[in-house]
C-alpha cells in the first residue's frame, strides 16, 4: 500500500508544521470572523439626515428607525451642512421641487436614505389619493341627494318606474396597502455576509487546499526527494494518489471545522442538508486539490505559486459568483 | 563472472552542451566498481542514466538483463543521491521506515532492518532526531542507511564518503566489501584517490570521456606510477594527444 504510505508521511510533516496547520484550520476562520463583523454592521446603520422647507407630512413619513431627522434653517445650505456636520444626507423642498442631496460616503447611508425618501414620498401619494377619493364620494352623495328630491317633484305613475338608486354601499374605501415580506432563504436580519456565505465557504476552501498541496508538491521536487521516489519502484500514479488521498481528507477535515464554525459560532443558518454542503466543499477542494498539483508542475518556487493564484482562483470564482 | 550493469555506447546531451561521450561499462556480481573523476566530470549523470532517471539520447543500460527504465528492477537496487533526499521534518528513523514501505519490507522485518542498516552508518543513536536537526554527514549517513533498506542485489551510490569522518568510511568500506563477497554488486562514484584505492575496478572519467578502466594495481602498472593520482594525470594526458590525433 504504497499509496497510504505516502498519504501518512503527508499527514506527519503537515502535523509538524505549525504554520502551514494554522494556515490551513485557523486561517480561513478568522477570515471568516473577520469578514462576518465587516459585513455584518448594517442592520444597524442610522443615517443623519438635515432638511429644510420640507413639509412635516413628508418628514413624518420619511422618518424611521435608521434615519434620525434635524430640521435645520431655511437658509442652510446643503453641501455647508454636509460638510460641517457630517451628515449622510440633506432634503430640501423648493419650488414644488424636492432635492435631495447625498454624502455619498458609505454606500449603506446613501442606500437608506434613497429608500426611505421613495417609501415616503410613495406614502404621501396614497394618502393623497384617499383624500380625492373621499371627495369625490361626498360629491356623489349630493347627486343622489339631488336625484331623490327630483323623484318626489315627479308624478307618482313615472315615479314608481324609477328604480330607486342604490345607495353605494359597496363603493371602495381607500384602503391603505400594507407591506408584508416573507423570505424564501434567510431572514428579515439577513446581511451581506450570509448571502455571501456560500461563495466565502467554497473559496475559503480553495484557496487554502489550492495553495497548500501545490506548494507541498512543490518542495517535494525542489527538495529532490521526488527524483528520489522515482528512483523506488513507487508509481508516478502512486504518489498522486497519495497526495490526493491526504489532502482529500485534510479538505474534509477544514470544510467541516468551516462549516461547524459558521453554524455555531457565527449563527448563520444552513438550510437543507450539512452533508450537501461538505459534499460540495469536498469536490471543489478536490478540483483545487488538482489544480495545485497541476500547477505546481510549473512553478520553480512558493512565490511563484501565489502569483499563480489571479489566473487559477479568481477566475474560478468569478464564474461562480 | 555475469555481467549486472551494461552501459553501451551511452552519449548524453543537456542544453545541445554534450555531456557524455560514448561511455561503456560494465558491473559484475562480487566487485566494486568506481567511477572516478574531478567534480563536472559527468558521473553523476553516468549514475542518473543507469538508474533511468535520465533518458540516454543514444546507447543503453541493462540490468539484470532487463533494459532501463524498469520500475520492477529497481526493486532490486540500493540508491544513493549525490544530494541527500531526505524528508527534513521527519526523524531518521521515519525516513527509514517511510522507504522501507516503498519497497514492501514485511512489517516484521521492518524494525530489524531499520537498526542494521542504522547500525552501519553508526546512526542508532541519532535516529530519533529530526533530519532538520542532523549535520551534513549525518544526512549523508542517512541516505546511505536509506539506500541498504531492502537487502538490495546491486548498490549504486553516488559520491557516499563525502563529509564521513576517517573512522566510519573504514566501516563503511568494511561493510561493502562484505556485500561483494556475498555477491552484490556496487557501483560508487568519488573524486578522493583514497576511495579508488579502495574499488576492485576503476573507471577513470573526465569531461564526459571514460579515460581508463581496470583494477588499480593493474593500472599503476600500465601507467608505471606508484599511486593513482598520477595515473589519473598521465591518463588524462595521454587521451588529450589521442584527442588531438
Ligand atoms: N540537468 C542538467 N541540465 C544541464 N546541465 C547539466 C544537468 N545535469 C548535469 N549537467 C552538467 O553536466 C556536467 C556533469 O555534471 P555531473 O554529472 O553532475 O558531474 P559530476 O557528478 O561528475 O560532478 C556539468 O557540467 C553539469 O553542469
Ligand atoms: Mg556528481
Amino acid at each position: 500500500m504504497r499509496i497510504l504510505t505516502i498519504t501518512k508521511r503527508i499527514f506527519v510533516e503537515m502535523f509538524r508544521d505549525k504554520r502551514t496547520l494554522a494556515l490551513m484550520f485557523i486561517a480561513p476562520l478568522f477570515i471568516l470572523s473577520l469578514m462576518y463583523f465587516l459585513f455584518q454592521s448594517n442592520t444597524n446603520t442610522v443615517a443623519d439626515i438635515g432638511t429644510n422647507n420640507v413639509s412635516s407630512s413628508l418628514i413624518k413619513a420619511i422618518d424611521n428607525k435608521h434615519i434620525t431627522i434635524h430640521k435645520m434653517s431655511a437658509n442652510a445650505s446643503a453641501k455647508q451642512t454636509i460638510r460641517d456636520k457630517d451628515y449622510a444626507g440633506f432634503i430640501k423642498k423648493t419650488n414644488g421641487k424636492l432635492i435631495v442631496t447625498y454624502q455619498n460616503a458609505d454606500q449603506n447611508k446613501m442606500a437608506i436614505i434613497k429608500k426611505s425618501v421613495q417609501m415616503a414620498l410613495i406614502k404621501t401619494q396614497i394618502k393623497q389619493l384617499a383624500a380625492a377619493t373621499k371627495k369625490s364620494k361626498a360629491g356623489l352623495m349630493k347627486m343622489q341627494a339631488q336625484l331623490q328630491q327630483i323623484k318626489k317633484q315627479l308624478p307618482s305613475t313615472i315615479s314608481g318606474r324609477i328604480p330607486a338608486p342604490s345607495t353605494p354601499k359597496n363603493m371602495q374605501k381607500p384602503s391603505s396597502l400594507k407591506l408584508s415580506q416573507h423570505y424564501l432563504y434567510g431572514k428579515s436580519n439577513s446581511s451581506f455576509f450570509t448571502t455571501m456565505l456560500p461563495v466565502f465557504l467554497g473559496f475559503m476552501v480553495f484557496f487554502f487546499v489550492f495553495l497548500i498541496s501545490g506548494i507541498s508538491l512543490l518542495n517535494e521536487r525542489n527538495s529532490r526527494t521526488l527524483d528520489r521516489l522515482l528512483a523506488t519502484p513507487v508509481k508516478r500514479s502512486e504518489i498522486i494518489y497519495g497526495y490526493l488521498t491526504g489532502y482529500g481528507a485534510v479538505a474534509i477535515i477544514q470544510t467541516a471545522i468551516i462549516v461547524l464554525f459558521c453554524i455555531y459560532v457565527l449563527g448563520i443558518e444552513i438550510l437543507g442538508n450539512i452533508a450537501i454542503v461538505l459534499l460540495i466543499c469536498f469536490a471543489l477542494a478536490m478540483v483545487a486539490l488538482s489544480m495545485g498539483l497541476f500547477v505546481s508542475t510549473f512553478a520553480a518556487s512558493e512565490f511563484q505559486m501565489v502569483q499563480f493564484i489571479p489566473i487559477v482562483v479568481i477566475h474560478k470564482f468569478s464564474s461562480q459568483v | 563472472m555475469d555481467a549486472v550493469v551494461t552501459v553501451t555506447h551511452v552519449d548524453k546531451s543537456f542544453n545541445k552542451k554534450r555531456i557524455l561521450h560514448d561511455v561503456n561499462l560494465t558491473a559484475s556480481g562480487h566487485e566494486i566498481l568506481g567511477l572516478i573523476g574531478p567534480s563536472g566530470a559527468g558521473k553523476t549523470t553516468i549514475i542518473k542514466n543507469i538508474m533511468g532517471m535520465e533518458q540516454p539520447d543514444d546507447g543503453k543500460v541493462t540490468i539484470f538483463g532487463k533494459e532501463m527504465p524498469n520500475r520492477q528492477v529497481l526493486q532490486r537496487i540500493g540508491f544513493m543521491a549525490q544530494d541527500d533526499a531526505l524528508y527534513e521534518s521527519l526523524t531518521g528513523r521515519e525516513n527509514l521506515k517511510f522507504f522501507a514501505q516503498l519497497f514492501g519490507v514485511k512489517k516484521d522485518q521492518l524494525n530489524e532492518r531499520i537498526e542494521y542498516t542504522a547500525g552501519v552508518v553508526n546512526l542508532n543513536q541519532d535516529l530519533d532526531k529530526r533530519v532538520s536537526n542532523y549535520s551534513g554527514g549525518m544526512k549523508r549517513r542517512l541516505s546511505l542507511a536509506i539506500s541498504l533498506i531492502q537487502d538490495p542485489d546491486l548498490l549504486v551510490l553516488d559520491e557516499p564518503t563525502v563529509g564521513i569522518d576517517p573512522e566510519l568510511r573504514r566501516q563503511i568500506w568494511d561493510e561493502l566489501r562484505k556485500y561483494a563477497k556475498d555477491g552484490k554488486s556496487i557501483i560508487i562514484t568519488t573524486h578522493v584517490m583514497e576511495d579508488a584505492a579502495e574499488c576492485d575496478e576503476l573507471l577513470m572519467i573526465r569531461d564526459g570521456h571514460i579515460i581508463t578502466h581496470g583494477s588499480p594495481d593493474s593500472l599503476e602498472k600500465k601507467y608505471q606510477v606508484d599511486n593513482l593520482e598520477q595515473v589519473f594525470l598521465k591518463a588524462g594526458k595521454s587521451n588529450e594527444n589521442t584527442d588531438n590525433n
